[in-house]
Order: structure tokens, then C-alpha cells, then sequence
């Protein structure tokens, strides 16, 4: 017993710390709509400029609480708000996931740009003294401040907020609001600015929690914030998005259960060096699999919806014949100059860059293919395409399989993993989807890269000429360049014929309404699974050409991040088409490299630069490459009508 | 109360589109004081989209539109709300997720005053019985007609200025929609203006005292009802004669 606690209390603040989080996450629920993936940047904000203010310049604590708490807290909310979610229409789940998202990549990237690189040790606890013990529980388990304050803030926050929720008018209308903010406002109730509010309250708790939980860990790092929101989100799925108390309470219990289980289990086993890292995901997955309150999650409940005009045609079918003449030619032009570039007169550090934006370019078709035609969001894809690459270069040091060999078996594990992960999740849509692609993704970054017989460690398995034909691995020549252009150009050409086909309108009638393509007799179920399947072989084709690029596979290069970044940089480009893919490709690695130029401190901006790509994402759901395309075609259309009409004098009457 | 006064609802010359797409083409009318007009027209005439354009949902891109005198045009739906008009929208106008108390809550606090809250839910309560049985129940557990009295007890207890109904009756039993035109001739008897959409054209023209006919998001016809019941057969036979949909 005495032993029990001993490995027990411990786990309270951790425990109280993924409460709070979690709580944090049902009331931006319950009363914006939106599942925050970027509470944990938010807090992870308010702690960094609270221990920024402290430690580096020196402010009395007090002062530097209201700064990055009161202040920053709120305004961040509302900045949300005001930029990003009041855009969104309210049916829209795939972007308010979206940017969501955006924040999350975002903000953690964007404030050492900020305020410098500094590695910021712990900030000072404002509650109690957190080395101080207080009392013992039991015999010999000592208490300390920072359990106390932890445990103090979590049920005083929760006690807060129910009342705030259940038993004030401003509550009542902030779950109105989340509901449907125009039948509010048939009420005489002014939305946006309950909605505001909404979004103040959840930034101040963010804030306070943040700067709270902050002693508990001895960094402030942002990776320390990530792996709390994904504990945090377990507990929240735990109580189906809806209870505060439940979400407080298993957030405490995946806490204390794994600090326990930490306690008991041997260092050396299985159990204890990938089980349990793992746990927040498989409490995770659980919950998805079994909380009957999540499988319609996420779904348009706003019945006034149909007041929002609906989305543009791409510009590419909206086109006259004259522009898409022109275009074509253009096309052609442009593609014929690369490759000629290319070959010839391109430098080699910018022929590297290219190539690899190729090969990002595949990855990202899987992700035009499953988000744009068949309209499921996936948050899995690296992982995908790292199953692929770890399939490929285990088969090739295993057996001496030939590495272009294994990327087709690689491609085909890839796709069977994706299928199983979409048969797995077939009742769940939109957020319950995008959260259980979250969690497999974390549990392979976590339980299976790492792992010794998979990737030989973190340093990853280094690719050995031997398994390639064609001096594909060297820099010189252009082996890899047509390679990875092939390619390309295969699976661009596969996925519009797929879109064109009959699957593709099935799929297109998914994406457009689940219930009326049932009715017309497409296979719901059966659709997911092979739109799963073929993105899932796309990802793992793109990701073998990636691994043949860095000429060595990395758990790194597979994360789970990069799977976020991935959906993000697509969706704000453009996940309509084709060329969408290929341009987030191409514009990720050259901005990447650009930046190479810029300020040590600017290195990490290329995914700020998309997730600021996400603002107009919120107001332009069809993607900014594409708004852009439509704008330039209309202007180019009125300009050659301009043209015609020129020579005639004749006409001057107006229009 | 005053029959035929001051109109309560005036539209000149209103014109509104969902993005690109144009939906009315410069519609004018007007409701007085404890009248009742019916908005007649085949589906996708525009009848939604005037209700909609009245109460702020859709805004209007040209035109001008007046609740009791004071020009509204522009204005947020939430302050065109608290002028008095009440739009109860086509389907569903009441928040699932919270109970029935919550729903009428929501809409009494305001327009009764907070001292008359608990007065106007017990008259919404006496009024229908059914709704104080459920009081406790998420909306989203009760049935069409039943979610729909949940609208009408709203606007029943505190009559407002203007109703606009917005197919109210639709896809009820015969004998709810008879409890409907039942509260429509209340609310009206106590001074409301009321602008009905409807598709059952007889029911809507026996409470009417105006008709206004919308053809392609253009006014076909305002007056009398009597006049209103030939062409809106007229409208219904050229819309179904092959190629005419694309005629304006």
C-alpha cells in the first residue's frame, strides 16, 4: 500500500496537468464548436512569456502574470477568433480541424522567432513553494507544493468552469452559440460576441494552466505541451467531449496510472519502454473504438447552415476555351523547361532541393487523394510513409531485396495499414477520424520507429548503394531526378485517372453527402477502405523516394508532426487538385531552402509561413493557390474580352 | 389593437445572392399592424430567402427594408431581432443540445424580461401541456411537431412585432398544423404582423389578408388572396413546362 502511493502521488501533478488540459478542451467545445488542437500552444504561450518576463528580464512575478496570462490569454483566444474561426462556416469540420492544427505546428515554431532561442528553465511557481513538503500522506509519502497547487487549481478550475457552464445565462448561450450562432442571433443575441467570450475564458484558462503546470516540468518545451495535449485529448474522448467531471477525472487517472504502472514495471521490458509511452494513445484509440457519444462528433449541427453560399468551381473547370488554351500551352511550356533545367544547367544543391520537393510532392497526392476527392482527413500520412520505407529497407538488409523491389511490398504494407486504420475507424467521421489517424500515428512514432528491428535505433537505417541499381544514392548525374520524376508523373497521372473514374465519383458523392450516396447504392464502407487503401500507397511510394533522397530513413523524418504539417501545407494550398500537390511540394522545400538564407533564428518559419496560410484557409476553404488561379483567370478572361472589343469602336454603349 | 395602421414590415426593392448566385430580384411588399400576408411560390421562388433577408440571415445587396418605420437594412440579425421581429426558420429553429426550459429560457429572458421569466414559461407551459411534461429533455429527443411547438410557445407567450413563419407547418400531422393556424390567428389578434411560408396555398390564403406570389425571385403577384389562387397555378404550370426554369 504505502509502496502503491509512493509510485501513485507523483503521478497527481502529471494527472492534474492533463485535467486541467483536458477540461480545457470540452469547454472550447461546448461553447465555440471547436476542438482546439492549439489549447496546448496557447498554454504553452502564456508559460514561455511568463518565464521569458521572469527568468530573463526580470519582472516581479505578479506583473509578468498579468502579462502573459490575463493579457496574452485572452487576446490569444480572441485573436483565434477573430482571424481564424468566426471565418470558418459552420459546417466546415475538415477546416476548423484544419486550423486547428495550423495552431498547433504554428505557435510553437513562431515564438523562439520571437523571442529567441533561449532554452527557458522552469518557471517559478506562484502558488505554493514546490519544494517545500507540506505534509506526509500515509507514513512516508511526502506531499509538495507542486502537487498541492496542481491538485488545488484543477478542482477549483473545474468547480469554475461547471458553474460558468450549467448555471449562468452567459453559459446557456455559449452552448447556444456553439450550436448554431445564427438561430442564436434569431434571439436577439449578439454571437460573435458570446462567441468572443467564449474564446477569451478558454484563452485565460489556457494561460493560467500553462503558467501553473509549468514548474512541473524542468524545460519549457514545446514537445512537453504536445505530449500533454495528446493525454489531455484522450481524457476529453473519454467523456465524449460533453462532461467536464469525466474529463477532469480521467485525465487524473492516466496520470497516476502511468506513473504507477512506471513504478512497477521493469526498466528493461517490453512493457515499460514501448507500452507505456504509448499509453495516453491506446486509452486514445479505446475511447474512439468504444465511447458511442464520439462517433457523431464533429458533425454540421448548425440547421441554418444553408444560408452559407456555397464553394466555387475550381478555376480549371471554370475557365473559358481560350484561357485553357493558353494555360495548357503554358503548362507544357513550364514542364519541358524543369526537366530541360534540370538536366542541364540547375545547380546540384538546388537539383537536391527539387528532388526532394518531388518526392514530397507523391506524399502530398495521398493527401490530395483522400482529402480532396474522397473527403476524409488523415493525420497519419508520414507515418505511412515511413511503414513504407522501414518495410523497404528492412526487406532490402534482411534479404538483400532489391530497394525499388521493396518499395512496391513497402507501398502495399503502407496500404494494408492504412486500410486496417480506415476498417478500424468506419464509424467514425470527421474529428473521431482525424483523432483516431492522430493516435495510430503517435503510437507508431512512439512504439514501433524507434524500436531496434525496425529503424535500428534513432539514427535510422542508412541505405546502402549495394541495394540500389543506377548510382541512385549519389548526388552526381540525374539518376534520381528521373527517378522521382517518373515517378510523379505516374501517380499525378494515376490519381486524376482514379478522380475521373468511377471510384472517383463514388468517392466525390461521399465527400458530398455520405447519406445521399448510400441512397444511390455506393458502398460507404467499402469506398473508405480503398480510398484509405490507394492514399495509403501513395504515401509509401512518396515516402521510399524520400528515404532514397536522405539516403537514410529516420523515425525523425516520419513523425507525427510532420503528418500535421503535411495536411496543412496541402489544405492551404489547394486540396482540389492535382497541381495543388505538387505546388505545396515544390513551395515547401524551396521556402525551406530560401530560409537557409534568412536569420539562424528564422529556420523553423517554414511551417509558420503555412500555418499563417491557414488565415485565409479560414476565409477560402478551396485553398490559396487555388483562389489565386481563379482571380488571375478572371482577370485574364477580361482582359482578352478587352482585346476583342478594342478593334470596334463601334460598340460604347455600357453595360 | 389596430388593424391596417402603420405597416410593421416594409421591403422595397430588395435584391440578395448567396455568393455568386442571385436569389431576389428587387422584391417589395408590405405588412400592416395585425395583418397577416402569405408568401406563395413553387420551390426555389425565393420564399426562404425573403424570410431569411428580412431577418438579417442573408444580407440584402441592394434594397431597403423596414421594421415599424425604422430602416433595418444592414443591420446584424441579432439587433433586427431585438426590434421585434421573430423569425422562426424553415426545419429545425430550436437548439438540440439543450432542453426544452433552455430553449424557452433563451428566448423569454429577453424579449419577458428577466422579473417575467418563471411568469412566461408557466404560460408557455399552460399553453402546451406536452412541453412542461418534457421540460427536462434535450430538444433533439423530441419529435418534428413536437420541437415545432417548442417555436410557437416561444413567440406565443411575448407576441412579437412581426413573425415571419417559415413553412411551420410542413411535414405535420393535419391536426398540429390545425394547432398552428390556431396560434398564428392568436399571435395576430394581439397586433403581430404575420408573414407566412407556406406551400399548403389554401391554408396560408384563408389567414391571409394579402398574398404576394414570387416567381424566379421576382414578385408575380400581390393582393387580395382571392386574385392570388390563379396565379399561383398559372406560375406552377409554367414552371412545369419543359426549359422554362432557365427563362430569366
Amino acid at each position: 500500500m504505502e509502496q502503491l502511493l509512493g509510485f501513485a502521488v507523483p503521478g497527481v501533478p502529471y494527472g492534474c496537468a492533463y485535467a486541467v488540459f483536458a477540461v480545457g478542451l470540452v469547454l472550447t467545445y461546448q461553447t465555440t464548436g471547436v476542438f482546439n488542437f492549439g489549447y496546448g500552444a496557447q498554454a504553452y504561450a502564456s508559460a514561455f512569456v511568463f518565464a521569458w518576463l521572469v527568468d530573463d528580464h526580470a519582472w516581479p512575478t505578479w506583473a509578468a502574470f498579468v502579462c502573459a496570462v490575463v493579457v496574452l490569454g485572452p487576446g490569444l483566444g480572441l485573436v483565434f477568433d477573430r482571424f481564424l474561426f468566426r471565418r470558418i462556416p459552420s459546417t466546415n469540420t475538415t477546416a476548423k480541424i484544419v486550423t486547428g492544427l495550423s495552431l498547433l505546428v504554428g505557435i510553437p515554431a513562431l515564438l523562439p522567432v520571437v523571442f529567441g532561442n533561449g532554452n527557458l528553465v522552469g518557471a517559478p511557481s506562484i502558488v505554493f513553494n514546490p519544494g517545500t513538503v507540506y505534509f506526509h500522506l500515509g507514513a512516508g509519502v511526502p506531499v509538495n507544493g507542486t502537487y498541492l497547487s496542481a491538485a488545488l487549481f484543477t478542482v477549483a478550475m473545474l468547480v469554475v468552469l461547471v458553474l460558468l457552464l450549467r448555471t449562468t445565462h452567459l453559459g446557456l448561450e455559449m452552448r447556444a452559440a456553439a450550436e448554431s450562432s445564427r438561430l442564436l442571433e434569431l434571439e436577439g443575441v449578439n454571437a460573435r460576441r458570446v462567441t468572443a467570450t467564449a474564446w477569451a475564458v478558454s484563452g485565460l484558462m489556457a494561460g493560467i494552466a500553462g503558467v501553473l503546470l509549468a514548474p512541473t516540468e524542468v524545460t519549457i518545451q514545446p514537445q512537453d505541451y504536445v505530449t500533454l495535449m495528446v493525454a489531455a485529448i484522450a481524457a476529453a474522448a473519454c467523456a465524449a467531449l460533453r462532461s467536464m467531471p469525466v474529463a477532469a477525472l480521467f485525465g487524473v487517472l492516466i496520470g497516476v496510472v502511468s506513473l504507477t504502472a512506471q513504478g512497477y514495471l521493469p526498466t528493461s521490458s517490453f512493457w515499460y519502454s514501448a507500452v507505456l509511452p504509448a499509453f495516453p494513445f491506446i486509452v486514445l484509440v479505446g475511447a474512439l473504438l468504444f465511447v458511442p457519444g464520439l462517433r457523431r462528433l464533429g458533425q454540421a449541427t448548425d440547421p441554418l447552415s444553408s444560408v452559407d453560399p456555397p464553394l466555387p468551381l475550381p478555376a480549371a473547370r471554370a475557365r473559358g476555351r481560350e484561357i485553357d488554351r493558353i494555360v495548357r500551352t503554358g503548362f507544357w511550356a513550364l514542364l519541358f523547361a524543369f526537366v530541360a533545367s534540370m538536366l542541364t544547367w540547375m545547380p546540384p544543391a538546388w537539383e537536391t532541393v527539387l528532388n526532394q520537393g518531388m518526392a514530397y510532392s507523391v506524399v502530398f497526392l495521398s493527401v490530395t487523394f483522400l482529402t480532396g476527392t474522397a473527403g476524409q482527413l488523415s493525420l497519419a500520412q508520414a507515418t505511412l510513409a515511413g511503414i513504407a520505407a522501414f518495410t523497404a529497407g528492412q526487406l532490402a538488409s534482411h534479404l538483400g531485396l532489391d530497394f525499388l523491389a521493396g518499395a512496391v511490398l513497402g507501398a502495399l504494407a503502407a496500404s494494408l495499414v492504412a486500410g486496417l486504420l480506415a476498417f478500424a475507424s468506419l464509424r467514425l467521421r470527421g474529428l473521431g477520424l482525424a483523432l483516431m489517424t492522430l493516435a495510430a500515428a503517435l503510437l507508431f512514432d512512439v512504439a514501433v520507429f524507434p524500436a531496434q528491428a525496425v529503424s535500428g535505433g534513432t539514427g535510422g537505417l542508412a541505405l546502402e548503394s549495394r541495394w540500389l541499381p543506377l548510382d541512385l544514392l549519389s548526388s552526381n548525374g540525374h539518376a534520381y531526378f528521373l527517378l522521382a520524376f517518373v515517378v510523379l508523373v505516374v501517380c499525378a497521372g494515376a490519381v486524376t485517372l482514379v478522380q475521373r473514374g468511377t471510384v472517383g465519383r463514388f468517392l466525390a458523392a461521399m465527400r458530398g453527402s455520405e447519406l445521399g450516396a448510400a441512397g444511390v447504392g455506393v458502398n460507404l464502407a467499402w469506398q473508405r477502405v480503398l480510398a484509405f487503401a490507394l492514399s495509403g500507397a501513395l504515401a509509401g511510394v512518396g515516402g521510399t523516394l524520400l528515404a532514397i533522397q536522405q539516403t537514410v530513413i529516420a523515425p525523425g523524418e516520419f513523425n507525427y508532426q510532420l503528418s500535421l504539417a503535411f495536411v496543412v501545407i496541402v489544405v492551404t494550398t489547394g486540396v482540389g487538385t492535382v497541381e495543388g500537390a505538387i505546388q505545396a511540394g515544390i513551395g515547401l522545400v524551396v521556402l525551406e531552402q530560401l530560409l537557409q538564407y534568412a536569420p539562424q533564428r528564422m529556420q523553423g518559419l517554414a511551417f509558420v509561413v503555412f500555418a499563417i496560410g491557414a488565415l485565409t484557409y479560414a476565409a477560402h476553404p478551396e485553398g490559396i493557390v487555388e483562389l489565386e488561379k481563379r482571380r488571375w483567370t478572371g482577370r485574364a478572361e477580361r482582359a482578352l474580352k478587352r482585346l476583342r472589343r478594342a478593334p470596334a469602336p463601334a460598340v460604347t454603349g455600357r453595360p | 389593437m389596430i388593424h391596417g395602421g402603420n405597416p410593421a414590415l416594409e421591403l422595397d426593392g430588395v435584391c440578395a445572392a448567396y455568393g455568386p448566385y442571385r436569389a431576389l430580384f428587387g422584391v417589395s411588399f408590405s405588412v400592416q399592424e395585425g395583418a397577416a400576408l402569405a408568401l406563395l411560390g413553387p420551390n426555389g421562388a425565393g420564399k426562404s430567402t425573403v424570410a431569411r433577408v428580412v431577418s438579417g440571415l442573408v444580407p440584402a445587396s441592394s434594397g431597403r427594408i423596414r421594421v415599424g418605420g425604422s430602416d433595418v437594412t444592414g443591420k446584424p440579425a441579432w439587433a433586427i431581432a431585438r426590434t421585434g421581429l421573430s423569425h422562426v426558420p424553415e426545419g429545425r429553429g430550436v437548439f438540440d443540445s439543450l432542453s426544452v426550459e433552455e430553449n424557452l429560457v433563451l428566448s423569454l429572458r429577453r424579449r419577458a424580461g428577466r422579473r417575467n421569466l418563471a411568469a412566461s414559461l408557466e404560460r408557455a407551459y399552460a399553453r402546451f401541456p406536452l412541453l412542461a411534461e418534457r421540460r427536462h429533455h434535450r430538444v433533439g429527443t423530441l419529435s418534428g411537431g413536437q420541437q415545432r411547438l417548442v417555436s410557437l410557445a416561444k413567440v406565443l407567450v411575448v407576441p412579437p412585432r412581426v413573425l415571419v413563419a417559415d413553412e411551420l407547418s410542413l411535414g405535420l400531422a393535419p391536426s398540429v398544423v390545425d394547432d398552428v393556424y390556431a396560434a398564428f390567428a392568436d399571435v395576430r389578434r394581439s397586433g403581430t404582423a404575420l408573414v407566412v411560408v407556406e406551400q399548403q396555398v389554401d391554408r396560408a390564403l384563408g389567414l391571409a389578408s394579402t398574398a404576394v406570389v414570387l416567381e424566379h425571385g421576382s414578385v408575380a403577384y400581390v393582393g387580395p388572396p382571392s386574385g392570388a389562387r390563379g396565379v399561383v397555378a398559372q406560375v406552377l404550370s409554367r414552371r412545369s413546362r419543359p426549359g422554362s426554369a432557365d427563362r430569366r
